[in-house]
């Protein structure tokens, strides 16, 4: 019984040091963001690579999620002869839920792995130690242009896959289930409120830095060559993913909870 | 042309472990201005570690480093990274930045490091390439298209670029064939001269140790066991040290070899 115990303290603790590990590793490198020198290039490199980059995969997952989301709330909806719902439905979700949800799941994937990946393999082949050498903070130099772009960008990506979200609940709603578009487009905008788009561009500011910040995290501290950076790899994936979904309840509940 | 009066390098008492080993055990030793001192010592006997203790890549658990007799143990990082204006460090395994162009990897202390214009640095880049025996059609290569010596090249360049006082070469020549070992023993030596370097050198290849030293010191069980001028080795009288130069399996270094 108190081997027992002792296992869940023990993993309790253990809980508890990677979490003040992680959020020393966030402060540090956000307190860099306050004194010069600052590297906008590095920024912007890392916009595009997050924004640009991701604009394919993201806007292909976008469309056929809103596709399926018009055909799936058509066929539901039309046992209580509720069919008029299906464009306000797939607006509202896209907006809320999926665009974020579904576009920081994607980034997750394609950015946060190849973030860890790149700066676990700097670490294991000492280039994070050259840099400190060469007089440059790696927190400020690594870190914190991935932390910003994150933030910056996963909104504006968010935005793209909301509108082709729409467009491809849209485009089933007009082409294969018969709507009238303007009938479709005008029950699109009558239910949806700014706040809608606000929280899901709020969530996707969220997702942005936490996909970054586990990516940074774990290629940061990884260790022992090529196997220790692929579980980087595969530690930052999968913690991003658990986060996004967890905080993306959080703050579902902060702004729509009673 | 060496003062201790005022050693530019003064480490005491510095222990460091890693979990129940213990790497560094009260270590002493110093390094004087302008000289060229090399550590050699079995694998695994803690001369990274030293190095990187002394760079502040690592926190001893106790002792002093001092640089030109101030105390860096616990510099706060702006201090650090000041500090580091005066240290260049030659990599083992070279850590060319891959994403860079080669005079980016150079001139990138030069650019990040001290601020300065990207064509006045690439200019001073082109130049440490030339003194190292490239030409600058390298500098537009990555340094995935480079062979292992050129990346060595590369990284002495790097190191020398921004002209410190202290250079660190950590297994300059370690992965090289003999000739080209050769060849870049024979740079540490030029480029160390042109800057008036102190510089500070880890390998176990004898032959590198007696070409570019001044003075070797033999680290072993945690602690410097014999220091001396680099003419003094054959005959030091320090067991130690002769079974590593003369690489005999019996004497008082014992392997640790365990059955699988």
């Amino acid at each position: 019984m108190l081997t027992f115990l002792a296992t869940i303290g023990a993993a309790f603790l253990a809980f508890l040091a990677a979490t003040g590990r992680l959020v020393m590793f966030a402060g540090l490198s956000l307190a860099t963001a306050f004194s010069p020198p600052i590297y906008p290039r590095a920024i912007l490199r890392e916009m595009v690579n997050i924004g640009y980059f991701s604009l394919p995969v993201v806007g292909l997952t976008a469309i056929f999620t809103g596709m399926v989301l018009a055909l799936q709330s058509y066929t539901g909806f039309s046992r209580f002869a509720a069919e008029g719902a299906v464009a306000t439905v797939v607006v509202l979700s896209v907006t809320r839920e999926l665009g974020p949800v579904i576009t920081g799941l994607m980034v997750a994937g394609r950015v946060g792995a190849a973030m860890a990946a790149e700066i676990g393999t700097m670490r294991v082949t000492d280039q994070i130690d050259a840099l400190t050498t060469l007089s440059t903070d790696p927190l400020r130099y690594l870190v914190l242009p991935r932390l910003l772009a994150g933030l910056i960008t996963l909104p504006m990506l968010v935005l793209v896959a909301d509108i082709i979200g729409v467009f491809g609940g849209y485009l089933v709603g007009v082409y294969r289930l018969g709507f009238n578009p303007e009938a479709y487009l005008n029950r699109t905008q009558q239910y949806l409120e700014t706040n809608d788009v606000v929280s899901g561009l709020v969530k996707a500011a969220v997702f942005g830095f936490v996909i970054a910040l586990m990516g940074c995290y774990h290629g940061y501290y990884s260790r022992g060559g090529a196997q220790g950076v692929g579980q980087a790899t595969t530690h930052a994936v999968v913690s991003a993913s658990v986060l996004i979904l967890v905080l993306n309840y959080l703050i579902t509940a902060a702004f729509f909870g009673r | 042309m060496t003062d201790m009066a005022l050693p530019k390098i003064s480490v005491r008492g510095l222990r460091k472990s890693f979990g129940r080993n213990r790497v560094l055990d009260n270590l002493d030793i110093d390094c004087a201005t302008g000289e060229s001192l090399v550590i050699i010592g079995g694998s695994g006997t803690g001369k990274s570690v030293l190095v990187k203790c002394i760079l502040g890549l690592l926190q001893p658990e106790a002792g002093s480093i001092r640089i030109d007799g101030v105390e860096t143990t616990g510099l706060r990082r702006a201090a650090r990274e000041s500090l580091m204006q005066k240290f260049g460090m030659l990599f083992q395994g070279s850590a060319l930045f891959d994403s860079l162009r080669v005079w980016e990897n150079v001139a990138f202390g030069l650019i990040q490091g001290r601020g300065m214009e990207r064509k006045e640095a690439e200019k001073i880049a082109l130049a440490k390439l030339a003194a190292v025996g490239l030409g600058p059609e390298v500098g537009e290569l990555r340094p995935a298209e480079l062979s292992g010596g050129m990346q060595k090249r590369v990284a002495l360049a790097r190191a020398i670029a921004a002209e410190p006082e202290i250079i660190f070469f950590d297994e300059p020549t370690t992965g090289l064939d003999p000739i080209m070992g050769d060849v870049i023993n024979d740079l540490i030596v030029k480029s160390v001269r042109e800057v008036g370097a102190t510089a500070v050198s880890i390998t176990h290849d004898m032959a590198s140790a007696r070409k570019i030293a001044d003075r070797i010191a033999m680290l072993h069980g945690g602690r410097i066991v014999w220091i001396g001028s680099a003419t003094e080795i054959d005959c030091s009288g320090n067991p130690y040290v002769d079974q590593f130069i003369n690489g005999r399996a019996d004497g008082p270094i014992q392997m640790q070899i365990r059955a699988a």
